[in-house]
């Protein structure tokens, strides 16, 4: 029990617990220090000095964020003298940074922005050389901007401590200053994973995703065209955000009918191939389980893992499900089962992807992935793009009646639902792995060991008799704590699901950017949006994949059987080694 | 057990049985200066001729290499002494004059008076052993009298005496005297109490007590802690630490080992810049040597304390001399400062509790315990004790390195052991602390030199650099150099520093041009003031101060710049005017000079310049033989 201390904030007394921030202990006693470079899940910086406050006996202001509290301290936050010299700073920031609001993709969301406005910055003082750097346009998933860049560092931060990519670091000093990858290699090259988690914790549009929106709206105006489009389960539990909703609204109808009103011909469900993925993902496991295959099996689903692992985990490979991801797989079946349903040929199809990540705009481009030679998806746009699009393409979101999926590739199961949380893919992947082997439905389908935001989750199944362990990470520093201890120990676990994102794809780095109220990856939203797809996955009647009745249809008309041939040539893939530039092999030691 | 003092004894014992069995004291001595600025100035030339006149026959001449005494305008200094004759020191040695002094001075006996500087005493050798050297009498052997009266020498104590290569040299003045005196009875509370009863305080800048940061990390309870010196001095014009490195490198060490004792630590690192070579390899020898001689190592002169010292190099980052930056860089990230607290002493570097001391503050360590707390706080002012070492530079007649008692005033460096300024010219300004430190006009020269005073006026002690400053420099041009090095050295991290000084230095900067306006000097203050209280570490805290002192000690020419477009040092090139005086003879040489065409005139006849052609070159200034351009 930490012991209480009194501090006096604007000359107010107020009894709190000692061994917190400044910033900690205002903001439960109802001030909000302006702030810009601070991010509770991140180190404390100091850098942008916004949070700036005067304490009594203290020659300089100290940063809010940092400083402890102490028995006594007199705190001062709002002085005529902080509020210029915060103003100041803002100023400062802001004169180095394009005067383009409103040209801008983050005009009206973005940080810098409502700070600028509620410090009261009305004209300027101390305008000058501002910054001029090339945009970094290597990369199918995140652009960087640097003359946008007000180096709050949490990009870097969050690359780092997060994710454990290091992808981003500081180069150069004073006001040449700049954040870029190791060798200030384009992204394409770099260790960048294209999780876009730096996009989400932006306070300005210094990384956007790639946007792909122009070049679908003028496709979707292409007659010639069979216009397909998917989305992935954390789209519904999120695109509310974009539209003023709380989180945690799913809005699956109506993405549905906003989608058919942007012209597209046929909508689909990502989950439906959630739920094929579990049942190739199911039968490969049980496999593996009879020896035939290395154990852990390690899930493939995320993209952003997948170009992780091959860069930092190149040993893992043969432990990776060579299961391709719901929505390559749907991209597959749709430009050979769908097309020949339709009878159309399928380069006639423009197959779209609506997803809350920006790394599978990278997995659309890879290679391994194509089909009879064409891309299985085409266009890759994110939550936040289609939400735009929704916005720009004049569709009443808000009002909008809700309409149904199409068939046949449209139904789903709750455990197709729930994939886009944390524990998801494990948990319907246990629904339909216990049933298969066993023969029997498993009865307690709702497994709350795997659920919720902690690291590293871990289960035990008993499959009539044997124990399988399993265990759960989400974002790719909890992949890489994961990780280290399978390297040590490999039997530890049997199965394990990766996602590389935080909170998994609900939190994934094409989601709608934090609200007034919010800060990004907010654990509460993102608690919010999991907890949504949970609902769906409660309220349906079939939660378990394999009691899909299109998918049955599916395997009986098309695929054959799970791990069957038609499935490896369609629904499988393989992964190579990785060595981005800039990485030294592991069996090479630096100097 | 023997205690490690007595080994100490039989080790030093031997180390004068050493020096003494090269006859040392009856054959005449030769000491060459070999500092890297003493190399820079062709000592190293002067060097290898006595050597090999040593090789080749002179069998009586000892030659030895030394650090540098500090008088950086004498360099190369060549030292000659033989016992029972007075020591003569040459200066401004050249390879010509080293060959001379070889045939005339060495092989005759004859000293060459022109060139010599002669000393008073005659056996100095002597003197080096009592506790003498530290007041600076040693040089006055070499009738240094005003430079060296006034200074006290307690870091720079072997500095310019020993060869900083020969440990045997450091034994034979009380070196690791005090080592093994901590070793053998004085328990690590109790060498904490000295260092805190001495009143020693940081010798970096910002001038925190070295007892209490001692005892902050004495007071942590971890397994691993760690020693660092501070050695990255990375101000323009500063050479302290190289110098105390160059010259005196076991002083440093044994000052780290004292303090690794007393907090129990048993790993110490030496940051220092990967530029100074030289320090560096005297360094490495040092530590090489002191470990051969178990002065580091596992169980030090027989007792259980183990003490390590290794080198990191730093990159050459300004940012790096402050702490936390530095902690970071050692630990192989970008060199960038982080809030404190926790402060390294809790939490430094690899997260373990840290004290970290600048080369100074360790190398009063040792003359701290040898001679007590007592003595080091009758030493200088009431809240300042002890030295302070300054590198005196600019518009000085003696630069150098110079040691004084804290409490001397601007006014004894510049005119008593700077022997004033050069060429008639008038006193404006002086700088103190580098970069960070403030420029402090005529009415501050009597201002004593410690701490708070330094504080008081407007600037800083800061690690110890000392430009002077005449009437030839443009005060508004002082600012903007210092502002433009703290703008460059600015890591990037925090907005105020980053940002601020670079809008500051282009406000400076359009004011140097003739583009100043109405409210410019404001707009400095506002932003320098608001830097100062908001900016993350110590650069940024202290970058707006050179600008901010010579505000409020120079304002009148601030003014002059924005609203006359006129620069009284006629230093800003675009401020200036130039006209052809009645002086003028028509000789047209101006003409042919211009490159823009702007003078016109016949031939023996008062030329004209066009105002609106002219670039302010200054080619016509320097081309007239006659005077007749006038610059205003």
């Amino acid at each position: 029990m930490p012991k209480k201390i009194k501090i006096y904030i604007d000359n107010r007394p107020y009894e709190i617990e000692d061994g917190q921030t400044i910033m900690q202990a205002a903001d439960k006693l109802g001030y909000h220090i302006p702030r810009l470079c601070y991010h509770p899940k991140l180190s404390i910086e100091g850098a942008c000095r916004v949070c700036i406050v005067q304490v009594e006996g203290m020659k300089n202001y100290v940063a809010s964020c940092a400083y402890p509290v102490a028995d006594g301290m007199k705190i001062l936050t709002h002085t005529k003298e902080l509020r210029t010299a915060r103003r100041d700073i803002v100023e400062l920031i802001l004169d180095n940074h394009p005067e383009d609001c409103h040209t801008c993709e983050r005009d009206g969301i973005c940080e810098l922005q409502r700070l600028a406005y509620a410090m009261g910055l009305r004209h300027r003082h101390f305008e000058g050389e501002r910054k001029c750097y090339a945009k970094d346009l290597s990369s199918e998933s995140v652009i960087r901007d640097p003359n946008k860049c007000i180096l709050c560092g949490r990009c870097v931060r969050i690359c780092s401590e997060i994710q454990k990519v290091n992808n981003l670091g500081y180069a150069y000093r004073g006001f040449k200053t700049v954040v870029i990858p190791a060798y200030d290699m384009p992204f394409s090259e770099s260790v960048c994973t294209a999780c876009g988690q730096c996009i989400n914790v932006c306070p300005t549009a210094a990384f956007v995703e790639k946007n792909h929106t122009q070049e679908l709206f003028e496709k979707l105006q292409d007659d010639n065209l069979v216009k397909i489009v998917q989305f992935a389960p954390s789209v519904r539990a999120a695109i509310g955000e974009a539209f003023g909703f709380e989180p945690g609204v799913s809005k699956e109808k109506e993405t549905v009918a906003a989608l058919r009103r942007l012209g597209f011909d046929y909508v689909f469900d990502t989950q439906f191939c959630a739920d094929l993925t579990i049942m190739e993902e199911a039968s490969e496991f049980l496999e593996r389980l009879k020896g035939k295959g290395k154990l852990p099996m390690i899930t493939s689903c995320s993209s952003a893992w997948m170009k992780c692992m091959e860069q930092f985990y190149p040993d893992l490979i043969d432990n990776i499900s060579t299961c391709k991801s719901p929505m390559s797989m749907m991209g597959a079946l749709l430009k050979t089962y769908f097309a020949g349903k339709i009878k159309t040929e399928p380069k006639k199809i423009l197959s779209v992807a609506v997803m809350c990540c920006t790394a599978k705009k990278y997995e659309a481009a890879r290679p391994e992935l194509r089909v009879n030679g064409m891309p299985a998806v085409d266009i890759v746009v994110t939550t936040r793009e289609l939400a735009w699009m929704i916005k720009s393409g004049g569709v009443d979101f808000i009002n909008i009646k809700g309409e149904d999926f199409d068939k046949p590739l449209g139904l789903s199961s709750g455990g197709g639902a729930i994939f886009g949380a944390t524990g998801g893919v494990m948990e319907a992947a246990i629904r339909t792995a216990y049933e298969l082997y066993t023969g029997e439905p498993l009865m307690e389908i709702e497994i709350n060991e795997l659920r919720g935001l902690k690291g590293i989750k871990e289960g035990l199944i008993n499959l009539d008799g044997a124990q399988v362990r399993v265990a759960v990470a989400h974002g790719l520093g909890n992949a890489n704590a994961l990780l280290e201890i399978v390297r040590k120990d490999p039997g530890r676990y049997h199965f394990i699901e990766i996602m590389g994102c935080p909170g998994g794809c609900i939190g994934g780095g094409g989601q709608p950017y934090a609200g007034l109220n919010s800060i990004p990856l907010d654990e509460d939203t993102l608690k919010k949006r999991a907890q949504a797809l949970y609902d769906i996955d409660r309220h349906k009647t079939i939660r378990r994949a394999h009691n899909n009745p299109d998918i049955r249809r599916l395997y009986k008309e098309f695929l054959g059987k799970p791990l069957g041939d038609k499935s490896h040539e369609l629904l499988h893939t393989h992964y190579k080694v990785k060595f981005p530039r800039g990485i030294i092999p592991q069996e090479l030691t630096a100097r | 057990m023997i205690a490690p003092l007595d080994i100490l004894k039989k080790k030093r014992s031997e180390a004068l049985d050493r020096i003494h069995s090269k006859e040392y004291l009856s054959v005449k001595r030769v000491h060459v200066g070999m500092a890297t600025c003493e190399i820079a100035a062709g000592s190293k030339e002067v060097m290898d001729i006595f050597l090999q006149a040593a090789k080749s026959g002179l069998t009586d001449v000892c030659v030895s290499q030394k650090g540098c005494a500090g008088r950086c305008n004498f360099e190369p200094t060549v030292e000659i002494m033989e016992d029972g004759k007075v020591p003569v020191k040459y200066c401004k040695v050249t390879p010509e004059m080293a060959k001379q002094i070889v045939e005339r001075h060495l092989k005759k006996g004859e000293v060459i008076g022109e060139w010599a500087d002669n000393g008073k005493l005659k056996h100095p050798e002597k003197e080096r052993f009592e506790e003498g050297h530290l007041c600076g009498k040693f040089f006055q052997v070499f009738g240094d009298v005003d430079f060296f009266s006034k200074q006290m020498r307690i870091v720079l104590r072997n500095c310019g005496i020993i060869d900083p290569e020969n440990i045997d040299d450091y034994l034979s003045v009380r070196g690791y005297e005090a080592l093994a005196k901590v070793l053998t009875d004085i328990p690590p509370v109790q060498v904490i109490d000295t260092v805190k009863k001495s009143g020693l305080r940081g010798r970096g800048g910002a001038g925190f007590p070295t007892g209490i940061k001692w005892e902050l990390t004495a007071r942590q309870q971890s397994e691993e802690k760690f020693i660092i010196c501070n050695a990255d001095e990375g101000d323009p014009g500063a050479f302290m630490d190289r110098s105390t490195i160059e010259g005196d490198p076991h002083t440093v060490i044994e000052g780290m080992a004292i303090g690794g004792y007393a907090i129990g630590s048993h790993r110490g690192i030496i940051y220092i810049r990967a530029e100074y070579p030289l320090a560096v390899k005297r360094l490495e020898k040092a530590i090489a040597d002191a470990k051969s001689a178990g002065f580091l190592g596992e169980n030090i002169l027989g007792s259980d304390f183990s003490f390590d010292i290794e080198i990191r190099l730093g990159a050459g980052a300004f940012v790096c001399g402050e702490e936390t930056a530095l902690i970071h860089s050692i630990e192989g990230h970008r060199g960038m400062p982080r809030p404190r607290p926790p402060f390294p002493s809790v939490q430094g570097l690899f997260d373990k509790p840290t004290l970290i001391n600048n080369v100074e503050t360790w190398a009063n360590i040792p003359v701290v315990i040898i001679h007590g707390a007592d003595w080091f706080n009758s030493i200088g002012t009431q809240k300042s004790k002890g030295t302070k070492v300054f590198a005196l530079a600019g518009k000085i007649t003696n630069t150098g390195l110079v040691e004084v008692p804290m409490g001397t005033t601007l006014r004894e460096i510049v005119y008593d052991i700077g022997a004033g300024i050069p060429g008639n010219k008038k006193f404006k300004a002086i700088q103190t602390g580098g970069p960070s430190g403030g420029c402090l006009s005529e009415e501050y020269l009597d201002t004593p030199i410690d701490y708070d005073s330094l504080a008081k006026a407007g600037s800083i002690m800061g690690s110890g650099g000392m430009i002077v400053i005449d009437e030839d420099s443009c005060m508004v041009n002082v600012a903007r150099f210092f502002l433009e090095f703290t703008q460059n050295e600015s890591c990037g991290k925090c907005a105020p520093c980053r940002e601020g000084t670079k809008r500051m230095l282009e406000i400076l900067t359009r004011i140097t041009e003739g583009k100043g306006e109405e409210g410019d000097i404001e707009k400095l203050e506002r932003l320098g003031t608001m830097i100062k209280k908001a900016s993350l570490c110590g650069l940024g805290q202290s970058a707006p101060n050179p600008v901010l002192s010579t505000i409020k000690n120079f304002r009148a020419e601030y003014e002059e710049h924005i609203k006359d477009k006129k620069c009284r040092a006629h230093f800003c090139p675009s401020l200036l005017e130039y006209t052809v005086t009645d002086k003028c003879v028509g000789c047209g040489v101006c003409k042919k000079a211009c490159p823009a065409g702007a003078i016109t005139g016949v031939l023996k006849n008062k030329h004209e310049i066009d105002k609106n052609k002219c670039v302010k070159c200054a080619a016509c200034y320097k081309a007239c033989k006659f005077n007749a351009i006038a610059r205003v």
